[in-house]
């Protein structure tokens, strides 16, 4: 059996902003779908990703209801991650910085994320195999 | 010798510092390092056959290994047989495999 990887990334983009939240999430994927140990450190508006209270809504200007938007909310991505982690003797370990959830008012998190600061960051880094940074600039 | 990953995912059309990126793969290649230089996003905007700007010919002689995102490509109905000389479709896989190599990986 190949031995367990770790890797750490760091987001900081919004929900909905940027393609960069898309391409991360697919790199969680791939990295979860493995088996790997993946820590992410949500940062800025990335810690909204997770956020528990994010609703489906109809388009009214494309005349669609709820459930013909189908429209993708992050923290379910997040869930299903872990999920998926957890499927393949992996795990995912989320960590939101406080500070940017105190500002955002963003603390009604989705159960598997916990609260943490930049020095989880430096932990979480310190002890995986690698880390990839993923700034908004 | 050490191993780089270079994710480049903005556009040099938008992006002025694109070719900071750019410069710095070709030094590292010419420095004796093992380079990726993994294009995504807008980023791989450049790599369309046709596309007036990028230098992927001289990095690739440069001994620079230039991959493009094959989801982006769809993404932009840029179809992987009419892309640059020198640039190549790849799964994002890749990035995860280096990642796990121990590469050394800058996002831009």
């Amino acid at each position: 059996m190949a031995e367990r990887k770790t890797l750490t990334f760091a987001l900081m983009d919004a929900p909905y902003e940027s393609a960069r939240t898309t391409t991360a999430l697919r790199l969680i994927d791939i990295a979860v779908r493995r088996g790997y140990a993946v820590n992410v450190f949500a940062y800025e508006g990335a810690v909204l990703l997770p956020f528990s209270r994010q609703q489906p809504h109809p388009n009214a200007v494309h005349g669609r209801d709820v459930e013909q938007e189908n429209h993708l909310l992050t923290k379910e991505v997040v869930t299903a991650l872990v999920a998926e982690a957890a499927r393949n003797g992996g795990v995912l370990d989320w960590v939101n910085c406080g500070l940017c959830v105190d500002e955002r008012g963003a603390g009604e998190a989705i159960d598997s994320v916990r609260r943490g600061s930049p020095a989880d960051f430096w932990k979480m880094a310190e002890a995986s195999d690698n880390t990839l940074v993923i700034g908004t600039r | 010798m050490a191993s780089y990953l270079l994710i480049e995912s903005r556009d040099p059309f938008e992006s002025a510092d694109v070719g900071f990126s750019q410069d710095l793969a070709r030094r590292l290649a010419a420095a004796g390092n093992e380079v990726t230089l993994f294009l995504v996003q807008n980023g791989v905007m450049p790599a369309r056959a046709g596309a007036v700007a990028p230098k992927f010919g001289e990095l690739a002689q440069a001994g620079v290994e230039i991959l493009a995102d094959d989801f982006s490509l769809r993404e932009r109905g840029i179809r992987p047989d009419r892309l640059q000389p020198g640039v190549k479709p790849s799964a994002l896989d890749l990035v995860i495999d280096r990642l796990a190599g121990g590469a050394k990986a800058i996002w831009h």
